[in-house]
């Protein structure tokens, strides 16, 4: 019993080493993502937040649910603002489950910036002060009417997040984009690079008419690329994908993707927190939304992207 | 067992146990121990982090009392020797159908509420009957269901609403009967009272200017303290209960001596379905809406709470206050990692290292009271 006892303060004493509690000087700030663990794309997102903190010289915090799980994300930014920090950055991924805590929050006097997720018109609706981010339909809406005019009739639209509405509107604008029915053409890929890539594979197989593939960033992007090369169609059918990472700039590069819609991530991460440290300090506020995307990056300029792809892109 | 009670007082073959020992060897022991440490540290590192203010303990009340509606079915289940894997896939799909039933096919939101307990309940009686007919282990067959659930709350609202989430619940169930009693809040006069006079905060401008903070007791903590009480009361105090930890022990013993074992394991599938519907119905009326990924990986949370609230993965052993504890522990830990500011990622880290810990002392505690080696 003593030596389990011994054992468990141990643990006490160790974790307070790695605790370290929120220290009083410096604005802080805490951005709440819909990201599970697993997407490797926040990533430019913490190092976003993180440059910014050190820049302007404030306390920046990252938390996300571990699963995606949108409800256990409204307990996340009810948290946040129970721990009263000067201000909340965080996406709208639902607005039914996340409209009640971030109003909350508000009303509780805290500064709110809606980034990445959601729209003006709901980050309006729950008092925040702005929205930086890519509209999400309306980049669908460009890169299938881009796609049209290289030639795509038939698509397939891998959807990773498929738990998530806004991603798959994305695919509803490509469609639309496009002219056609989105019908079945948008595949729940499920995360599992193994899977995806197989999922690919096979619907690729028992539809040979399909001459354009999207993917909604690099979770389904880089499986389909290796799919592609499998099956020898890399380079001969249209392949347009958001986001970027590593993988899909040197398929860029090697003509594997003809193009990547950069929402640019690292904006929606930086510019809010630049944003709320001079609300909280001079009282100056840009008066309008901010757009961060959509850009389109191809083998063209990719110099800058492939230098920081990952990290700052 | 009770008749043989009037044998001579200082019976040789009965050990002497002094009533301390007695009091405090108990499966919930581990549980009680885990409770006092984390509250220690959380109170040394982050006293003064908000994590003790109204908010901040309403925010891990409510984590924790989720874990705990599940937990509680899940702690009954293992006890009478069986796993359901299917409890996350199960609050997905119950959510899911509800949000069918209100928004597309424009039920009464009492109906739709009643038919899913209906509907998930009876999936729950399917489980358990394939356990017991088929003689597989839980493991295999919930494991299925799993999947099989999980489809479904995926492929319905895609079919019928081309969209993973469906909204708008709220509108519905705003003249409703049946959904205040999940998504309803209690003893709001109490808390205004107490924003009043200043003993929790209130909100400083907007809309709800004047208001307490915390507005309220949610049904769901009423619901987890009302599963806690009847799981504990059901186990303890009653002859089913023995049969639950018979039917765990040693099932073919228990048949021996009369137990319907098979009808109890069926039963108490069919109470986890009702706990994880509960669940479920709770999170629909609070937030207005189901998605086909809510309640991923909570049946791994729920076995989590019961293990670190001492019960056995084998069956025949454990307790329902353990269970709560666990579930307490649980929640606290998650929500107040982030209180005292630590990196995100290193969740999982703490939470190993505390079923790790939680199971070795429980062992410890368990080889005292059954007296195995």
């Amino acid at each position: 019993m003593k030596k389990i006892l011994t054992a468990f303060a141990a643990v006490a004493l160790a974790a307070t080493g790695v605790i370290a509690p929120a220290s009083a000087e410096g604005e802080r700030y805490v951005l709440v993502s819909h990201a599970p663990d697993s997407d490797s794309w926040w990533n430019t997102i913490k190092n976003g937040i993180a440059l910014a903190g050190e820049q302007v010289g404030v306390e920046v915090e990252y938390r996300n649910p571990p699963t995606g799980d949108i409800a256990d994300m409204a307990r996340i930014i009810e948290q946040a603002a129970a721990s009263n920090p000067d201000g909340i950055i965080t996406t709208l991924a639902d607005f039914d489950v996340l409209s009640g805590p971030i109003r909350a929050a508000v009303d509780q006097g805290i500064d709110v910036i809606i980034m990445n997720t959601g729209t003006p018109e709901q980050a309006r609706e729950v008092g925040a002060l702005m929205y930086v981010g890519q509209p999400e339909y309306d980049a669908g809406l460009a890169a299938g009417m881009r796609a049209k005019g290289e030639g795509v009739t038939n698509f397939l639209c891998v959807n990773h997040a498929i738990q998530q509405p806004t991603v798959g509107e994305r695919c509803r604008g490509y469609a639309e984009g496009l002219g056609i029915e989105l019908g079945d053409s948008m595949m729940d890929s499920g995360t599992d690079p193994s899977e995806i890539k197989n999922k690919v594979l096979a619907y690729l197989t028992a539809h040979p008419e399909v001459d354009g593939i999207l993917t909604l960033g690099p979770v389904s992007a880089d499986p389909t690329i290796a799919a592609l090369k499998q099956n020898g169609m890399a380079g001969t059918l249209h392949f347009g994908t958001f986001d970027l990472g590593t993988e899909i700039v040197n398929a860029i590069k090697d003509g594997t993707i003809k193009w990547g819609i950069d929402q640019q991530p690292f904006l929606q991460a930086y510019l809010p927190v630049i944003v709320l440290a001079n609300y909280d300090r001079y009282g100056v506020l840009p008066g309008n939304n901010i757009n961060s995307g959509p850009g389109f990056v191809t083998a063209d300029g990719l110099t800058k992207v492939e230098e920081f792809a990952g990290e700052y892109r | 067992m009770n008749d043989t009670a009037q044998a001579p007082a200082n019976d040789e073959r009965v050990k002497e146990i002094s009533s301390f020992r007695k009091a405090l060897i108990r499966p919930e022991l581990g549980g009680i121990i885990g409770t006092i440490a984390v509250f220690t540290v959380f109170l040394l590192v982050a006293h003064d982090s908000g994590m003790f203010n109204s908010q901040g303990v309403m925010n891990w009340s409510i984590v924790s009392a989720q874990f705990a509606v599940i937990a509680v079915g899940a702690c009954l289940l293992m006890i009478a020797g069986e796993f359901d894997l299917s409890v996350g896939s199960m609050i997905g799909f119950a959510s899911m159908i509800i949000a069918i039933f209100v928004v597309s096919l424009e039920w009464p939101v009492w109906l739709a509420i009643l038919v899913t307990f209906a509907v998930c309940i009876t999936i729950g009686a399917i489980n358990g009957y394939v356990v017991v007919k088929t003689g597989l282990p839980s493991f295999i067959v919930t494991l299925a269901f799993l999947f099989i659930l999980r489809g479904f709350s995926i492929y319905l609202p895609q079919a019928i609403e081309r969209k993973t989430t469906i909204g708008g619940i709220k509108a519905f169930a705003e003249d409703d009967w049946l959904a205040p009693v999940f998504g309803g809040k209690v003893l709001k006069g109490f808390f205004q009272w107490m924003g009043d006079v200043g003993i929790i905060g209130t909100f400083q401008n907007g809309s709800r200017a004047g208001q307490p903070l915390v507005d309220g007791i949610p049904m769901l903590i009423v619901w987890a303290v009302a599963l806690i009480i009847f799981g504990h009361v059901l186990l303890t105090k009653t002859k089913f209960g023995n049969w639950i930890f018979a039917a765990g022990g040693d099932a073919q013993a228990a048949r021996y001596v009369g137990v319907p074992v098979n009808r109890v394991k069926v039963l108490m599938f069919m109470f986890t379905a009702f706990c994880a519907t509960v669940f479920a119905t709770c999170q629909v009326m609070e937030f207005g809406s189901a998605d086909a990924g809510r309640g991923l990986l909570k049946e791994f949370e729920a076995i989590i709470a019961v293990v670190i609230g001492g019960a056995l993965l084998t069956g025949g052993y454990g307790s329902v206050l353990g269970a709560a504890l666990g579930a307490l522990i649980f929640g606290v830990v998650q929500q107040g990692l982030f209180f005292a500011g630590v990196e995100n990622s290193l969740f999982r880290v703490f939470l190993g290292v505390i079923l790790l810990f939680a199971v070795i002392l429980n062992t410890y505690i368990r080889r005292i009271i059954t007296g195995e080696r």
